[in-house]
Parts: structure tokens; sequence; C-alpha cells
């Protein structure tokens, strides 16, 4: 494997997990619990596709096969997406889609601070100006895990439970492949023992805040880095990809 | 024709931000270099958020504006490093957001600190401190949702990025 293919790869990786979770989170676009949420998810979507149109601009330029994002975003197969089952789980109750997102941006932060001193300029520059949106997310993400599990019986109770099904998924978030170590071993990408020491911080944090507890099942869940889906990418995507395979080259 | 960078700045000075009418582009900080070489006008601007979609707009406006100028040899690139803060908003245009009746960025604490007081933001309509903050999120992305408890109305507040 080239350093080319394996920074293909790697972004790819890293855009397909803001296209998917922005695309997910775009679904409550009028249809949050409250208007306040409505409007914040689907602020947090939209930051997320600009991260995704900037990652698979990159990916583009260093693709054979597809030239623009919009040709990686619309159509590719689903087995050539190479997110994290995480982002692709459905938005389920206000718990679910909170906790996804706490989990996700918990990551995120991390690893997006790192980024900013990889060798490689594109993804460097990315890294810097996804950040300070990133920001915003997990403080939003942490502050509804707190007000959720420390809130009512019945809210403790629901998020307690989309932590006991989500978390499981989490795990992904640390893959790593041949990809990756090449790419570490270049300064291209950061290690991922500081980042995920920072990860489980977080975690345990915010969760004693909330008053929730982490899940004793160690059972883990993963494939979608290698482009194996849960059932819930098939329907994520028909919806994505209608218009573009509809109406071939089709812009706004 | 010959035209200087400074005449340039200018004619950016009448471009606005579709979503903020009161900012210039220049104002918004998002104009990072005008240069001139061999005739041709060069224009580098930076993104405010990512998924901004006033940011194609923006580009149409400085085209058309260019073009209501008979300038016609321009290349305007995008560049997002380094990445555009509220830092880069014009004392001007802190006021001219003020005016509007939009709470302009405050000075605040790196946001990665969770759970940090959250930051005092005055009312942009009455000026009073005693306001707050309804959600982070408002009605487009660099805003946020605020509302004074003294004079009881909601107001938008430009949030502080960085």
């Amino acid at each position: 494997m080239t350093t080319k293919e394996a920074l293909y790869k790697y972004v790819l990786r890293l855009g397909d997990d803001s296209l998917i979770l922005g695309q997910r989170l775009s679904e409550l676009c009028g249809h949050g619990p409250i208007l306040e949420e409505d409007i914040a998810t689907t602020n947090i979507s939209l930051d997320l596709i600009g991260q995704a149109t900037l990652f698979l601009e990159y990916a583009g330029s260093l693709s054979n096969e597809f030239k623009t994002n919009d040709e990686l975003a619309f159509l590719r197969l689903e087995k050539d997406y190479l997110n994290v089952l995480l982002v692709e789980q459905p938005n389920g109750h206000f718990g679910d889609t909170i906790m996804r997102q706490f989990l996700f941006d918990a990551f995120r932060l991390p690893l997006l601070t790192k980024l900013q001193d990889s060798k490689d300029n594109t993804l460097s520059s990315i890294a810097e100006k996804a950040l300070k949106e990133t920001k915003y997310h997990l403080r939003h993400s942490s502050e509804w895990v707190v007000r959720l599990g420390d809130g009512t019986e019945e809210s403790h109770h629901k998020i307690q439970e989309s932590l006991n099904t989500l978390y499981r998924y989490s795990h992904e978030l640390f893959f790593v492949d041949e990809a990756d170590v090449l790419l570490q071993q270049e300064a291209i990408i950061p290690e991922l023992d500081d980042i995920k020491s920072q990860w489980s911080q977080t975690i345990k944090d915010v969760l004693e805040m909330a008053t929730l507890s982490l899940p004793t099942n160690n059972w883990k869940f993963e494939g979608g880095r290698m482009g194996r889906h849960s059932e819930h990418m098939g329907y994520l995507l028909a919806e994505m990809q209608y218009m573009q395979r509809t109406y071939p080259n089709m812009e706004w | 024709m010959v035209i200087s960078e400074g005449e340039i700045w200018e004619l950016l000075e009448g471009v606005f931000d579709p979503e903020v009418p009161v900012l210039s582009v220049v104002d918004l900080g998002i104009i990072r270099s005008v240069s001139i070489e061999k005739q041709s006008v060069y224009i580098t601007i930076t993104p405010t958020y990512i998924g901004c979609p006033a940011m194609q707009t923006i580009e149409k406006d400085i085209e058309s504006r260019f073009a209501d100028s008979k300038i016609n040899n321009y290349k305007i690139t995008t560049s997002i490093s380094p990445a555009w803060t509220t830092d880069w908003m014009s004392k001007k245009g802190r006021e001219k957001l003020k005016a509007y009746g939009i709470a302009p960025p405050q000075n605040e604490p790196d946001k990665s600190s969770l759970f940090a007081h959250p930051v005092i933001v005055p009312c942009p309509l009455c000026d009073s401190d005693d306001t707050k903050m309804i959600s982070q999120f408002g009605s487009t992305a660099c805003k946020g949702h605020y509302q004074c408890n003294k004079c009881k109305e909601p107001f938008d507040y430009f949030k502080c990025f960085r």
C-alpha cells in the first residue's frame, strides 16, 4: 500500500463519518423535539456536511476513480463507505440522538486537535477549521447528556438505555489497520493512545455528572471501517443518493 | 483600465453578508488578501463556517460587483487556513451588528472547557447584562439565541468563534 492509497482511505473514513452523521441529523429538520433543538441539530448537521465537503474534496483529489466530492458522496456503493457503524445508527428518541453525538464528539475533539499537527497540510488545515465547530458540538451534546441523565427518572432510564446500546459501537472509533499504521509512521495522522485516554476521561466526567454508568457488557460492534455496514445503512443511502441517482449530474 | 488595491477594497465594502446584511465582507474579516498582478485582481477569501450556505452567495455577489465595475480579469481563491475567527471582525462591524439588534461576539474563554460558566452577553437593545442563553445554536451557524431578562426581548448573539 502506498502513502497515497492509505491517505485516500483515511480521508474517506473521516469524511464518511461526517457525511453520514450529518445526513442522520438532517433527518431531524422539522422533527426536532423542541424548536431550539430542531435548529441545533440541523446546525450541527450543516457543520458536519461542511466538514464532509472538505474531506471528500481532498479524497477526490487522491482518487483515480472518483473526481469530485459529489461523486464520492452520492455515487458510491454501500460497501465503499467507510464510516463507523456508530454514525449510521438511527436517530431513535432524543436520548439516542444525543448519546450517539456525545460519543462521537468526545472522540472528534481530541482527534482534530492532534490532527492539526499533521505533516499533511490539507489535513491539518481541515482539522484546524473543523475543530472550532466541534467544540460547540461537544459542549451541546455533553450538556444534554447531563440534563437527561440527571433529569427525571424516565429521562435517566431512557438515556442509560441509549448508552448501553450505543457504547458497543464506540470501540470502532479507535479502529486501526495497515493504512493507519503507515500514516502514523509518517506523522500524517496521530497515534490513538492519547486520544483514547482523553476520550475516556471526557466520557467518565460527563457520565459522572449525568449519574449514568458505563455498561458492563463488553460486546463490541465493528465493520463500518471496512465497508461492512448495519441494516440501517441501505435505507440511509437510498434517501441520500436518490436525487443524484435519479437525475445524474444535477446541481443545485 | 488601471485599478488599485485600495479601490478593490472599497468595492468589497459594498458586498454584504446575505444573512447579516449590515456586515460587509470586509467587516466580517473573510477577505484575507487582495493583490493586483499584471492587471489581474487576485482575492483570497476564507469561509466562516465550512457548511455556511452564504459563502456561495457571497462569492457570486463579489463576481457581480466586479462585473458592474467592468473588472473582468480576476481570480477568487478560497483558503481555509488560517481558519476564520470572529477576532477578525472589524470594530466598525461590531458596532453595526449591535445597531442592527445582534449582540456582537464577546471575549469568550475556549469552548473546549465543558460546563464553563456562560459568558455575559449584554442585550443589544437595552444594554442590560441580565440576559440568558436560550440555545447555543440560532437562526444561522454563526449565531446563538439569547433573551434579555430585563426588557424581555429575544435577540441573536453573533457567537465568539476562535
